[in-house]
Protein backbone atom coordinates (compact mmCIF):
# COMPACT_ATOMS: atom_id res chain seq x y z
CA UNK A 1 0.00 0.00 0.00
CA UNK A 2 1.36 3.35 -1.08
CA UNK A 3 2.34 5.98 1.47
CA UNK A 4 1.80 8.92 -0.86
CA UNK A 5 -1.36 11.03 -0.82
CA UNK A 6 -2.98 13.90 -2.68
CA UNK A 7 -3.86 16.40 0.05
CA UNK A 8 -4.90 19.43 -1.96
CA UNK A 9 -6.63 20.05 -5.27
CA UNK A 10 -7.42 23.21 -7.21
CA UNK A 11 -8.63 24.21 -10.63
CA UNK A 12 -9.56 27.38 -12.45
CA UNK A 13 -12.73 27.47 -14.48
CA UNK A 14 -11.92 26.20 -17.96
CA UNK A 15 -12.84 28.96 -20.41
CA UNK A 16 -12.43 29.83 -24.06
CA UNK A 17 -10.51 33.04 -23.38
CA UNK A 18 -9.15 33.65 -19.92
CA UNK A 19 -7.83 37.15 -20.63
CA UNK A 20 -4.97 36.82 -18.14
CA UNK A 21 -1.32 35.68 -18.25
CA UNK A 22 -0.17 32.08 -17.71
CA UNK A 23 1.30 32.80 -14.27
CA UNK A 24 -1.90 34.57 -13.16
CA UNK A 25 -3.92 31.59 -14.41
CA UNK A 26 -1.69 29.20 -12.42
CA UNK A 27 -2.06 31.36 -9.29
CA UNK A 28 -5.82 30.74 -9.16
CA UNK A 29 -5.46 26.95 -9.20
CA UNK A 30 -2.49 27.04 -6.83
CA UNK A 31 -4.28 29.19 -4.23
CA UNK A 32 -7.29 26.88 -4.27
CA UNK A 33 -5.08 23.79 -3.79
CA UNK A 34 -2.98 25.12 -0.90
CA UNK A 35 -6.14 26.42 0.81
CA UNK A 36 -7.74 23.01 0.30
CA UNK A 37 -4.72 21.27 1.88
CA UNK A 38 -4.48 23.88 4.61
CA UNK A 39 -0.76 24.41 4.13
CA UNK A 40 1.34 27.47 3.46
CA UNK A 41 3.37 27.72 0.22
CA UNK A 42 6.58 27.83 2.29
CA UNK A 43 5.91 24.23 3.35
CA UNK A 44 6.35 23.01 -0.24
CA UNK A 45 9.63 21.27 -1.03
CA UNK A 46 9.34 21.90 -4.76
CA UNK A 47 7.08 22.26 -7.76
CA UNK A 48 6.59 20.56 -11.10
CA UNK A 49 5.09 22.67 -13.88
CA UNK A 50 3.24 20.71 -16.56
CA UNK A 51 2.03 21.86 -19.98
CA UNK A 52 2.44 21.15 -23.67
CA UNK A 53 5.05 23.38 -25.32
CA UNK A 54 4.54 25.86 -28.18
CA UNK A 55 1.25 27.45 -27.12
CA UNK A 56 3.06 30.17 -25.20
CA UNK A 57 5.66 32.72 -26.22
CA UNK A 58 7.29 32.13 -22.82
CA UNK A 59 10.15 29.66 -23.03
CA UNK A 60 10.62 27.37 -20.04
CA UNK A 61 7.48 28.47 -18.14
CA UNK A 62 8.47 26.76 -14.85
CA UNK A 63 10.73 29.69 -13.96
CA UNK A 64 8.20 32.51 -14.25
CA UNK A 65 5.44 30.45 -12.64
CA UNK A 66 7.59 29.41 -9.69
CA UNK A 67 8.62 33.05 -9.19
CA UNK A 68 5.03 34.35 -9.46
CA UNK A 69 3.79 31.80 -6.91
CA UNK A 70 6.63 32.67 -4.53
CA UNK A 71 8.18 29.20 -4.66
CA UNK A 72 11.80 30.24 -5.18
CA UNK A 73 14.41 29.09 -4.17
CA UNK A 74 12.82 25.61 -3.95
CA UNK A 75 13.42 23.39 -7.00
CA UNK A 76 11.11 23.60 -10.01
CA UNK A 77 11.13 22.18 -13.53
CA UNK A 78 8.94 21.59 -16.55
CA UNK A 79 7.33 18.22 -17.30
CA UNK A 80 5.80 17.32 -20.65
CA UNK A 81 3.89 14.44 -22.23
CA UNK A 82 1.50 16.63 -24.27
CA UNK A 83 -2.09 16.07 -23.06
CA UNK A 84 -1.01 13.89 -20.12
CA UNK A 85 1.70 16.24 -18.81
CA UNK A 86 0.19 16.67 -15.35
CA UNK A 87 -0.36 12.91 -14.90
CA UNK A 88 3.28 12.38 -15.79
CA UNK A 89 4.17 15.07 -13.26
CA UNK A 90 2.16 13.12 -10.66
CA UNK A 91 4.29 10.06 -11.35
CA UNK A 92 7.44 12.11 -10.83
CA UNK A 93 6.07 13.70 -7.64
CA UNK A 94 5.04 10.25 -6.39
CA UNK A 95 8.61 9.01 -6.93
CA UNK A 96 10.09 12.02 -5.12
CA UNK A 97 7.88 11.46 -2.09
CA UNK A 98 8.01 7.65 -2.06
CA UNK A 99 11.82 7.77 -2.26
CA UNK A 100 11.99 10.19 0.67
CA UNK A 101 13.76 12.85 -1.39
CA UNK A 102 10.92 15.35 -0.80
CA UNK A 103 7.84 15.42 1.44
CA UNK A 104 5.46 17.87 -0.23
CA UNK A 105 5.33 18.72 -3.95
CA UNK A 106 2.98 20.99 -5.91
CA UNK A 107 2.04 20.02 -9.45
CA UNK A 108 0.77 22.91 -11.52
CA UNK A 109 -0.64 22.07 -14.94
CA UNK A 110 -1.76 24.80 -17.30
CA UNK A 111 -2.49 25.73 -20.89
CA UNK A 112 -3.48 28.95 -22.54
CA UNK A 113 -4.62 27.98 -26.00
CA UNK A 114 -6.65 31.05 -26.95
CA UNK A 115 -3.70 33.13 -28.11
CA UNK A 116 -3.48 31.24 -31.39
CA UNK A 117 -6.11 30.29 -33.99
CA UNK A 118 -7.84 26.92 -34.08
CA UNK A 119 -6.00 26.03 -37.31
CA UNK A 120 -2.68 26.94 -35.69
CA UNK A 121 -3.58 24.79 -32.69
CA UNK A 122 -4.22 21.89 -35.08
CA UNK A 123 -0.90 22.56 -36.83
CA UNK A 124 0.93 22.26 -33.48
CA UNK A 125 -1.14 19.23 -32.51
CA UNK A 126 -0.39 17.72 -35.92
CA UNK A 127 3.30 18.10 -35.18
CA UNK A 128 2.74 15.84 -32.17
CA UNK A 129 2.72 13.20 -34.92
CA UNK A 130 5.96 12.17 -36.67
CA UNK A 131 6.89 15.37 -38.51
CA UNK A 132 9.10 13.41 -40.90
CA UNK A 133 6.65 10.80 -42.16
CA UNK A 134 3.09 11.82 -41.28
CA UNK A 135 2.71 15.57 -40.66
CA UNK A 136 3.63 16.39 -44.32
CA UNK A 137 0.27 14.85 -45.36
CA UNK A 138 -1.71 17.38 -43.30
CA UNK A 139 -2.49 15.39 -40.18
CA UNK A 140 -4.30 16.66 -37.09
CA UNK A 141 -5.71 15.16 -33.91
CA UNK A 142 -9.35 14.86 -35.04
CA UNK A 143 -8.21 13.08 -38.21
CA UNK A 144 -6.17 10.50 -36.34
CA UNK A 145 -8.96 9.77 -33.89
CA UNK A 146 -11.39 9.64 -36.82
CA UNK A 147 -9.29 6.82 -38.29
CA UNK A 148 -9.65 4.92 -35.03
CA UNK A 149 -13.41 5.60 -35.03
CA UNK A 150 -13.76 4.32 -38.60
CA UNK A 151 -11.79 1.16 -37.82
CA UNK A 152 -13.82 0.54 -34.65
CA UNK A 153 -17.09 0.97 -36.58
CA UNK A 154 -15.87 -1.42 -39.29
CA UNK A 155 -14.53 -4.10 -36.97
CA UNK A 156 -17.16 -3.99 -34.23
CA UNK A 157 -20.69 -2.82 -33.69
CA UNK A 158 -20.33 0.91 -33.19
CA UNK A 159 -22.54 3.58 -34.73
CA UNK A 160 -22.24 7.35 -35.10
CA UNK A 161 -25.26 7.58 -32.77
CA UNK A 162 -23.39 5.66 -30.06
CA UNK A 163 -20.38 7.97 -30.46
CA UNK A 164 -22.75 10.93 -30.11
CA UNK A 165 -24.23 9.44 -26.92
CA UNK A 166 -20.83 9.88 -25.22
CA UNK A 167 -21.06 13.64 -25.81
CA UNK A 168 -24.69 13.71 -24.69
CA UNK A 169 -23.69 12.09 -21.38
CA UNK A 170 -20.67 14.29 -20.77
CA UNK A 171 -22.58 17.47 -21.67
CA UNK A 172 -25.28 16.50 -19.18
CA UNK A 173 -22.73 16.37 -16.36
CA UNK A 174 -20.82 19.47 -17.52
CA UNK A 175 -24.03 21.43 -17.09
CA UNK A 176 -23.67 20.68 -13.36
CA UNK A 177 -19.97 21.63 -13.18
CA UNK A 178 -19.38 25.34 -12.48
CA UNK A 179 -15.80 24.99 -13.79
CA UNK A 180 -16.74 23.54 -17.18
CA UNK A 181 -16.27 25.51 -20.40
CA UNK A 182 -19.59 24.32 -21.89
CA UNK A 183 -22.32 24.14 -19.27
CA UNK A 184 -25.02 23.20 -21.70
CA UNK A 185 -26.76 19.92 -22.35
CA UNK A 186 -26.77 18.76 -25.97
CA UNK A 187 -29.16 16.39 -27.71
CA UNK A 188 -28.31 13.42 -29.89
CA UNK A 189 -29.51 15.47 -32.88
CA UNK A 190 -27.26 18.41 -31.92
CA UNK A 191 -24.23 16.12 -32.10
CA UNK A 192 -25.27 14.29 -35.26
CA UNK A 193 -26.14 17.55 -37.05
CA UNK A 194 -22.93 19.37 -36.16
CA UNK A 195 -20.53 19.89 -39.04
CA UNK A 196 -18.09 17.18 -40.05
CA UNK A 197 -14.49 17.88 -39.05
CA UNK A 198 -12.88 14.60 -40.15
CA UNK A 199 -15.36 11.86 -41.05
CA UNK A 200 -16.96 10.23 -39.11
CA UNK A 201 -16.16 12.75 -36.36
CA UNK A 202 -18.23 15.92 -36.17
CA UNK A 203 -17.66 19.10 -34.24
CA UNK A 204 -19.48 17.85 -31.14
CA UNK A 205 -17.45 14.63 -31.20
CA UNK A 206 -14.39 16.81 -30.51
CA UNK A 207 -13.30 18.46 -27.27
CA UNK A 208 -12.91 22.19 -27.04
CA UNK A 209 -9.60 24.01 -26.80
CA UNK A 210 -9.63 26.02 -23.61
CA UNK A 211 -7.56 28.03 -21.16
CA UNK A 212 -7.14 26.74 -17.66
CA UNK A 213 -4.90 25.55 -14.84
CA UNK A 214 -5.01 22.81 -12.23
CA UNK A 215 -2.98 22.12 -9.11
CA UNK A 216 -2.36 19.05 -6.95
CA UNK A 217 -0.50 18.96 -3.65
CA UNK A 218 1.20 15.59 -3.14
CA UNK A 219 2.52 14.61 0.29
CA UNK A 220 4.08 11.85 2.38
CA UNK A 221 2.02 9.98 4.97
CA UNK A 222 3.52 12.03 7.80
CA UNK A 223 2.61 15.33 6.17
CA UNK A 224 -0.76 14.06 4.98
CA UNK A 225 -1.80 13.51 8.60
CA UNK A 226 -1.48 17.26 9.21
CA UNK A 227 -3.52 18.26 6.18
CA UNK A 228 -6.89 19.97 6.58
CA UNK A 229 -8.46 17.72 3.95
CA UNK A 230 -9.08 13.96 3.85
CA UNK A 231 -5.98 12.46 2.23
CA UNK A 232 -6.62 10.44 -0.92
CA UNK A 233 -3.98 7.77 -1.46
CA UNK A 234 -2.21 6.91 -4.69
CA UNK A 235 -2.88 3.17 -4.79
CA UNK A 236 -1.61 2.46 -8.30
CA UNK A 237 0.24 4.46 -10.91
CA UNK A 238 1.06 3.12 -14.36
CA UNK A 239 2.39 4.52 -17.62
CA UNK A 240 3.04 3.23 -21.12
CA UNK A 241 3.91 4.40 -24.62
CA UNK A 242 2.88 3.66 -28.19
CA UNK A 243 4.51 4.18 -31.57
CA UNK A 244 4.01 7.63 -33.07
CA UNK A 245 3.65 6.31 -36.62
CA UNK A 246 0.25 4.77 -37.34
CA UNK A 247 1.95 2.33 -39.72
CA UNK A 248 3.61 0.69 -36.73
CA UNK A 249 0.49 0.38 -34.53
CA UNK A 250 -0.67 -3.03 -33.34
CA UNK A 251 -4.31 -1.92 -33.39
CA UNK A 252 -6.51 0.87 -34.76
CA UNK A 253 -9.26 0.23 -32.20
CA UNK A 254 -7.25 0.36 -28.96
CA UNK A 255 -4.17 2.03 -27.45
CA UNK A 256 -1.37 -0.24 -26.30
CA UNK A 257 -0.03 2.59 -24.09
CA UNK A 258 -3.32 2.63 -22.18
CA UNK A 259 -3.51 -1.15 -21.84
CA UNK A 260 0.06 -1.22 -20.51
CA UNK A 261 -0.57 1.67 -18.07
CA UNK A 262 -3.78 0.02 -16.83
CA UNK A 263 -2.05 -3.33 -16.32
CA UNK A 264 0.64 -1.69 -14.17
CA UNK A 265 -1.82 0.42 -12.17
CA UNK A 266 -4.24 -2.44 -11.46
CA UNK A 267 -1.36 -4.71 -10.44
CA UNK A 268 0.17 -2.12 -8.12
CA UNK A 269 -3.18 -1.29 -6.52
CA UNK A 270 -4.18 -4.94 -6.28
CA UNK A 271 -7.60 -4.24 -7.80
CA UNK A 272 -9.37 -4.96 -11.08
CA UNK A 273 -11.74 -3.04 -13.35
CA UNK A 274 -14.76 -4.31 -11.39
CA UNK A 275 -13.48 -2.64 -8.22
CA UNK A 276 -13.50 0.88 -9.68
CA UNK A 277 -16.39 3.00 -8.37
CA UNK A 278 -15.87 6.08 -10.56
CA UNK A 279 -13.52 6.92 -13.44
CA UNK A 280 -12.23 9.85 -15.43
CA UNK A 281 -11.09 8.89 -18.93
CA UNK A 282 -9.40 10.89 -21.67
CA UNK A 283 -12.34 11.75 -23.94
CA UNK A 284 -10.60 14.24 -26.22
CA UNK A 285 -12.95 12.75 -28.85
CA UNK A 286 -16.03 10.59 -28.35
CA UNK A 287 -14.20 7.59 -29.84
CA UNK A 288 -11.42 8.05 -27.27
CA UNK A 289 -13.87 7.40 -24.42
CA UNK A 290 -15.26 4.34 -26.26
CA UNK A 291 -11.73 2.95 -26.67
CA UNK A 292 -10.89 3.72 -23.03
CA UNK A 293 -13.80 1.54 -21.86
CA UNK A 294 -12.18 -1.49 -23.47
CA UNK A 295 -8.56 -0.59 -22.69
CA UNK A 296 -9.42 -0.27 -18.99
CA UNK A 297 -11.45 -3.47 -18.92
CA UNK A 298 -14.80 -1.76 -18.21
CA UNK A 299 -16.15 -3.80 -21.13
CA UNK A 300 -14.82 -6.42 -23.52
CA UNK A 301 -12.81 -5.15 -26.52
CA UNK A 302 -15.24 -3.82 -29.12
CA UNK A 303 -18.22 -3.50 -26.79
CA UNK A 304 -17.79 0.20 -25.98
CA UNK A 305 -20.76 1.24 -28.10
CA UNK A 306 -23.06 -1.05 -26.17
CA UNK A 307 -21.74 0.19 -22.82
CA UNK A 308 -22.77 3.79 -23.54
CA UNK A 309 -25.98 2.69 -25.26
CA UNK A 310 -26.96 0.82 -22.07
CA UNK A 311 -26.10 3.93 -19.99
CA UNK A 312 -23.67 1.88 -17.90
CA UNK A 313 -21.26 4.83 -17.70
CA UNK A 314 -23.86 7.19 -16.25
CA UNK A 315 -24.18 7.73 -12.49
CA UNK A 316 -26.21 4.72 -11.37
CA UNK A 317 -24.68 2.52 -14.07
CA UNK A 318 -22.00 -0.15 -13.74
CA UNK A 319 -19.12 2.33 -13.89
CA UNK A 320 -19.79 6.09 -13.97
CA UNK A 321 -17.32 7.82 -16.32
CA UNK A 322 -16.51 11.52 -16.75
CA UNK A 323 -19.20 12.80 -14.43
CA UNK A 324 -17.50 16.23 -14.44
CA UNK A 325 -18.21 16.71 -18.15
CA UNK A 326 -15.00 15.19 -19.46
CA UNK A 327 -12.64 16.89 -21.87
CA UNK A 328 -15.51 17.06 -24.35
CA UNK A 329 -17.61 19.55 -22.38
CA UNK A 330 -15.45 20.65 -19.45
CA UNK A 331 -12.78 21.68 -21.98
CA UNK A 332 -9.22 20.50 -22.60
CA UNK A 333 -6.48 22.97 -21.66
CA UNK A 334 -3.86 20.34 -22.43
CA UNK A 335 -1.39 20.64 -19.55
CA UNK A 336 -4.14 21.22 -16.97
CA UNK A 337 -6.27 18.23 -17.97
CA UNK A 338 -4.63 15.41 -15.97
CA UNK A 339 -4.67 17.52 -12.80
CA UNK A 340 -8.32 18.37 -13.36
CA UNK A 341 -9.25 14.70 -13.85
CA UNK A 342 -7.37 13.78 -10.66
CA UNK A 343 -9.09 16.63 -8.81
CA UNK A 344 -12.48 15.28 -9.86
CA UNK A 345 -11.67 11.80 -8.52
CA UNK A 346 -10.18 13.19 -5.29
CA UNK A 347 -13.43 15.14 -4.71
CA UNK A 348 -15.48 12.02 -5.47
CA UNK A 349 -13.53 9.88 -3.01
CA UNK A 350 -13.80 12.57 -0.33
CA UNK A 351 -17.56 12.70 -0.89
CA UNK A 352 -17.36 16.35 -1.95
CA UNK A 353 -18.66 16.02 -5.52
CA UNK A 354 -22.03 17.65 -4.90
CA UNK A 355 -24.71 16.97 -7.51
CA UNK A 356 -22.54 14.43 -9.36
CA UNK A 357 -21.43 12.46 -6.30
CA UNK A 358 -21.24 8.70 -6.89
CA UNK A 359 -22.59 7.35 -3.60
CA UNK A 360 -20.03 5.56 -1.48
CA UNK A 361 -17.18 5.87 -3.98
CA UNK A 362 -13.98 4.48 -2.42
CA UNK A 363 -11.76 3.60 -5.38
CA UNK A 364 -11.40 5.83 -8.44
CA UNK A 365 -9.41 5.73 -11.65
CA UNK A 366 -7.91 8.36 -13.95
CA UNK A 367 -6.96 7.54 -17.57
CA UNK A 368 -5.01 10.35 -19.25
CA UNK A 369 -3.55 9.99 -22.76
CA UNK A 370 -0.85 12.10 -24.43
CA UNK A 371 -1.18 12.54 -28.19
CA UNK A 372 -2.86 9.86 -30.29
CA UNK A 373 -1.98 7.10 -27.86
CA UNK A 374 1.68 8.08 -27.55
CA UNK A 375 1.69 8.30 -23.78
CA UNK A 376 -0.70 6.37 -21.54
CA UNK A 377 -1.19 7.15 -17.86
CA UNK A 378 -3.52 5.35 -15.48
CA UNK A 379 -3.74 6.32 -11.81
CA UNK A 380 -5.83 4.54 -9.19
CA UNK A 381 -6.79 6.50 -6.09
CA UNK A 382 -8.21 5.20 -2.86
CA UNK A 383 -9.91 6.86 0.07
CA UNK B 1 19.54 18.29 -47.04
CA UNK B 2 16.93 17.28 -49.58
CA UNK B 3 14.26 15.64 -47.48
CA UNK B 4 12.37 18.93 -47.07
CA UNK B 5 11.01 18.39 -50.60
CA UNK B 6 8.81 15.57 -49.30
CA UNK B 7 5.14 16.26 -48.73
CA UNK B 8 2.84 19.24 -48.98
CA UNK B 9 4.65 20.93 -46.11
CA UNK B 10 8.10 19.68 -45.07
CA UNK B 11 9.40 19.94 -41.52
CA UNK B 12 12.66 17.96 -41.72
CA UNK B 13 15.57 18.53 -44.10
CA UNK B 14 18.45 16.43 -42.79
CA UNK B 15 18.15 12.66 -42.44
CA UNK B 16 20.02 9.51 -43.42
CA UNK B 17 16.78 8.55 -45.20
CA UNK B 18 17.12 11.28 -47.86
CA UNK B 19 17.30 8.61 -50.59
CA UNK B 20 13.59 8.07 -49.94
CA UNK B 21 12.96 11.34 -51.82
CA UNK B 22 15.27 10.35 -54.71
CA UNK B 23 13.43 7.04 -55.06
CA UNK B 24 10.10 8.89 -55.12
CA UNK B 25 11.50 11.05 -57.95
CA UNK B 26 12.22 7.77 -59.79
CA UNK B 27 8.64 6.67 -59.25
CA UNK B 28 9.24 4.27 -56.37
CA UNK B 29 7.85 4.21 -52.82
CA UNK B 30 10.41 2.59 -50.56
CA UNK B 31 10.76 1.18 -47.07
CA UNK B 32 13.91 -0.21 -45.44
CA UNK B 33 15.00 -3.70 -44.41
CA UNK B 34 17.75 -4.59 -41.97
CA UNK B 35 20.46 -6.56 -43.81
CA UNK B 36 21.36 -8.37 -40.62
CA UNK B 37 18.05 -9.50 -39.12
CA UNK B 38 15.64 -8.87 -42.01
CA UNK B 39 13.21 -6.62 -40.12
CA UNK B 40 11.23 -4.33 -42.42
CA UNK B 41 10.59 -0.73 -41.38
CA UNK B 42 7.67 1.30 -42.66
CA UNK B 43 8.16 4.22 -42.54
CA UNK B 44 11.90 3.72 -43.10
CA UNK B 45 14.34 3.59 -40.21
CA UNK B 46 18.04 3.84 -41.07
CA UNK B 47 19.01 2.03 -37.88
CA UNK B 48 17.50 -1.27 -36.83
CA UNK B 49 15.67 -1.13 -33.50
CA UNK B 50 15.53 -4.95 -33.42
CA UNK B 51 19.26 -5.82 -33.63
CA UNK B 52 20.82 -2.31 -33.52
CA UNK B 53 22.58 -2.77 -36.87
CA UNK B 54 22.84 0.25 -39.17
CA UNK B 55 23.23 -1.79 -42.34
CA UNK B 56 19.94 -1.19 -44.07
CA UNK B 57 18.72 -1.72 -47.62
CA UNK B 58 15.89 -0.10 -49.54
CA UNK B 59 12.93 -2.23 -50.59
CA UNK B 60 10.18 -1.07 -52.94
CA UNK B 61 6.53 -1.22 -51.83
CA UNK B 62 4.91 -3.05 -54.72
CA UNK B 63 1.60 -4.53 -55.63
CA UNK B 64 -1.82 -4.08 -54.14
CA UNK B 65 -2.54 -3.11 -50.56
CA UNK B 66 -5.79 -3.11 -48.64
CA UNK B 67 -7.25 -0.04 -46.96
CA UNK B 68 -7.38 -0.59 -43.17
CA UNK B 69 -8.94 2.73 -42.14
CA UNK B 70 -9.39 6.29 -43.43
CA UNK B 71 -10.88 9.70 -42.79
CA UNK B 72 -11.86 12.62 -45.00
CA UNK B 73 -10.93 16.01 -43.56
CA UNK B 74 -13.24 19.03 -43.90
CA UNK B 75 -10.99 21.18 -41.70
CA UNK B 76 -7.22 21.39 -42.05
CA UNK B 77 -4.21 22.50 -40.07
CA UNK B 78 -2.42 25.68 -41.18
CA UNK B 79 -0.76 25.23 -44.57
CA UNK B 80 -3.12 22.54 -45.87
CA UNK B 81 -6.43 24.44 -46.32
CA UNK B 82 -6.25 24.64 -50.10
CA UNK B 83 -6.18 20.82 -50.35
CA UNK B 84 -9.54 20.39 -48.60
CA UNK B 85 -11.30 18.06 -48.59
CA UNK B 86 -8.66 15.34 -48.54
CA UNK B 87 -8.55 11.76 -47.31
CA UNK B 88 -5.88 10.16 -45.11
CA UNK B 89 -5.58 6.41 -44.92
CA UNK B 90 -3.60 3.48 -43.61
CA UNK B 91 -2.92 0.70 -46.10
CA UNK B 92 -1.69 -2.84 -45.42
CA UNK B 93 0.53 -4.32 -48.14
CA UNK B 94 1.39 -7.45 -46.24
CA UNK B 95 1.51 -8.53 -42.61
CA UNK B 96 3.78 -6.05 -40.84
CA UNK B 97 3.98 -3.67 -43.79
CA UNK B 98 1.50 -0.83 -43.39
CA UNK B 99 1.89 2.54 -45.10
CA UNK B 100 0.28 5.83 -44.05
CA UNK B 101 -0.58 8.50 -46.62
CA UNK B 102 -3.19 10.36 -48.62
CA UNK B 103 -5.72 8.76 -50.91
CA UNK B 104 -6.14 9.98 -54.48
CA UNK B 105 -8.91 12.53 -55.05
CA UNK B 106 -9.99 10.21 -57.86
CA UNK B 107 -11.52 7.89 -55.26
CA UNK B 108 -15.11 8.91 -54.50
CA UNK B 109 -16.71 8.85 -51.04
CA UNK B 110 -18.97 6.03 -52.25
CA UNK B 111 -15.96 3.90 -53.12
CA UNK B 112 -14.24 4.40 -49.75
CA UNK B 113 -14.41 1.31 -47.58
CA UNK B 114 -12.10 -0.93 -45.56
CA UNK B 115 -10.54 -3.55 -47.79
CA UNK B 116 -10.44 -1.31 -50.89
CA UNK B 117 -7.46 -2.38 -53.03
CA UNK B 118 -4.93 0.39 -53.51
CA UNK B 119 -1.48 0.94 -54.99
CA UNK B 120 1.10 3.60 -54.07
CA UNK B 121 1.85 6.21 -56.73
CA UNK B 122 4.49 8.96 -56.38
CA UNK B 123 3.00 12.36 -57.24
CA UNK B 124 4.53 15.71 -58.16
CA UNK B 125 2.74 18.49 -56.27
CA UNK B 126 1.93 21.79 -58.02
CA UNK B 127 4.60 23.51 -55.93
CA UNK B 128 7.24 21.19 -57.46
CA UNK B 129 7.47 19.19 -54.26
CA UNK B 130 7.19 15.38 -54.25
CA UNK B 131 4.86 13.06 -52.36
CA UNK B 132 2.93 9.85 -52.88
CA UNK B 133 -0.72 8.89 -52.79
CA UNK B 134 -2.79 5.73 -52.94
CA UNK B 135 -4.79 5.09 -56.10
CA UNK B 136 -7.25 2.33 -56.93
CA UNK B 137 -5.34 -0.81 -57.91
Amino acid sequence: MSEVAIIGVGQTAFVRRCGISIQELCFEAFKEAVDDAGISPSELDGSIIASAPEYDKQRSPAGVISEYLGLTPKPTFYCESICSSSSTALKVAYSFVESGLHDVIAIIGFQKMSEISSADVQERMGRGADIMWESPFGTMMPAYYAMFARAYMDQYELTEEQLALVRVKNAKYAALNPKAAYRKEVSLEDVLNSRVIASPLKMYDCCANADGASCLIVASKERAKKAKSTPIWIAGIGAGSGSVNMARRDSMTSFICAREAARQAYEMAGVGPGDIDVAEVHDCFTIAEIMAYGDLGFCKPGEGGKLIQDKETYIGGKIPVNVDGGLLSKGHPIGATGGSQLRTIVKQLRGEAGPVQVAGARIGLVHNIGGVGLYGNVTILRR
Amino acid sequence: MGFEKFGKVGFVSETKAVDFVDYLEQGKLMVTRCKKCGTIFSPPKMDCSQCLSSEMEWVEVKGKGKLITYTTLQFAPTGFDDDLPYTLGLVEFKKGLNVFGRLSKGITQDELRAGLELKPVPVRLSSGRISYEFQKA
